[in-house]
């Protein structure tokens, strides 16, 4: 069991600023995310757009914003478990929290900050009908163990990075990689695309292109799948198909804890520290609703730095705080690092 | 101040919305569609306008003319679901006073 002062869910910017300002009330923070790495949005859609609106920078990388806000917080050391979905919450007689993920990992907490973004990250699916009956039956979203496809035929459907990433990679442990696009362009970066030319004249993949995959046979598993291309159907035997059309947020299993929900969003009680309905539950950043809500990092922030003083309050009734300065009292880390301002330099002249 | 102009929208649920869009406030129809909450938030202008989730996809109704399509909605459209070939992305059609008059629908949300 994984133990904790603050469980926040979610990897996005106002998640990882939160670890910062618990730490600075000396509490402690461990984050679920469903995607493999750090950032939410920023590093999954938009790595390498531009933001213009985070105070202080004229323009920063989203990708540099989530490496910056992941080194201020490293001294307050917080926890990942990354890859999983948070699934349900309990709320034990003493007022903590015990949540779940998908795999089963436990974690014990004092207070919840749901910081989810607009959900979960989850694979967009084509529309085939009997897609689900196939689902870890051969029909894979995504690549986690690619020793799976070792000596066996795999069908990858999609147009972008991973779809061609995925080809390339494959082509060296799969027996046979068939590459499905709606379109003979592709939008990845141009030397995957040169790359995956050069794999289909070496023979290593199998381009269809303008196709579709309209339908998945087999019985038990997937065994063909139904190709159209230019009007005229063809079967493709297969032991995998893969389809990769991106990545969706969905709400997901928090729509089912008990919070009011409106507008596909976590209604908190105004602006005054964004706990919800259930009492150290909080939602914070775009997951949020309040009357005058704005969906922007900047205001994650700030809704992070309430959160947090308010889990402090809860946490130490009565105890005596004042909000303090990080420049005048600098940053002790939980790795035993501080950070602090340089003395003034005193001194007379003669 | 710039005039507004008409546009009609169907939305999911086959409901047609005749509406007003400003033409100064450099939006596009996704915003419009936000601005007039035709869709639940969170189903449509996913990715924020920036032609990588598909989920503002629409369908030209009439032949008033747009804007060209560029690499990135062509691209995004190619992988999107429920795709025509009167299929557009409302996030990459700036309002312009050209647009008066224009008559879209909603694709399915996915």
């Amino acid at each position: 069991m994984i133990t904790t002062d603050i469980l926040i869910i979610g990897a996005g910017p106002t998640g990882l600023f939160a670890v910062f300002e618990a730490g600075l009330l000396k509490l402690k923070c461990h984050i679920i995310d469903a995607l493999p790495q750090p950032g939410g949005q920023l590093a999954e859609l938009y790595p390498k757009k531009p933001i213009f609106d985070i105070p202080g920078y004229p323009s920063v990388m989203a990708g540099e914003l989530v490496d910056n806000l992941m080194e201020q917080i490293k001294q307050f050391q917080p926890g990942f478990t990354l890859n999983e979905r948070a699934e349900t919450i309990d709320k034990l007689e003493d007022g903590t929290f015990i949540v779940t993920t998908n795999k089963g990992t436990k974690h014990h907490a004092k207070a919840v900050a749901i910081a989810g973004g607009l959900g979960s990250f989850e694979p967009r699916k084509p529309l085939i009908e009997n897609i689900a009956d196939y689902e870890e039956k051969g029909v894979e979203y995504f690549v986690k163990k690619p020793e799976i496809f070792e000596g066996k035929r795999v069908v990858i459907a999609g147009g972008g990075d991973s779809a061609l990433d995925w080809s390339i990679f494959l082509s060296n442990v799969a027996s046979e990689v068939t590459l499905v696009h709606r379109r003979n362009e592709f939008r990845g970066a141009l030397d995957s695309v040169e790359k995956v030319q050069e794999l289909k004249k070496l023979g290593k993949i199998n381009l269809i292109t303008p196709a579709e995959v309209k339908a998945i046979k087999g019985e038990e598993k997937v065994e063909s799948l139904v190709i159209e291309r230019e009007g005229e159907e063809m079967i493709v035997e297969t032991d995998y198909f893969i389809p990769l059309f991106g990545l969706t947020p969905k709400l997901g299993p928090i729509a089912d804890w008990g919070l009011e929900i409106e507008k596909n969003a976590i209604k908190v009680n105004n602006a005054l520290d964004y706990q919800t309905n259930i009492e150290g539950v909080y939602a914070i950043g775009d997951v949020n609703t309040y009357p005058g809500k704005l969906k922007l990092i900047l205001c994650g922030f700030h809704e992070a730095t309430l959160m947090c003083q308010s889990v402090y309050n809860r946490l130490n009734p009565g105890k005596k705080y004042v909000l303090k300065y990080t420049t005048v009292s600098g940053v002790n880390g939980f790795d035993g690092t501080r950070k602090e301002a340089e003395k003034q330099v005193v001194k007379a002249i003669e | 101040m710039a005039a507004d102009i008409t546009i009609k929208i169907t939305d999911r649920e086959g409901v047609v919305h005749e509406v007003q869009a400003p033409t100064d406030m450099a939006m596009n129809i996704m915003e419009l569609c936000r601005s007039y909450e035709l869709a639940p938030e969170g189903t449509i202008g996913v990715c924020g306008g920036m032609a990588m989730c598909a989920s503002c996809q629409c369908y030209v109704l009439n032949d008033v003319e747009l804007p060209e399509m560029e690499a990135d909605e062509d691209a995004m459209l190619s992988e999107a679901f429920y795709v025509k070939p009167n299929s557009r992305l409302g996030c990459q059609i700036p309002i312009t006073e050209e647009l008066d008059g224009l008559e879209i629908e909603l694709a399915p949300e996915s």
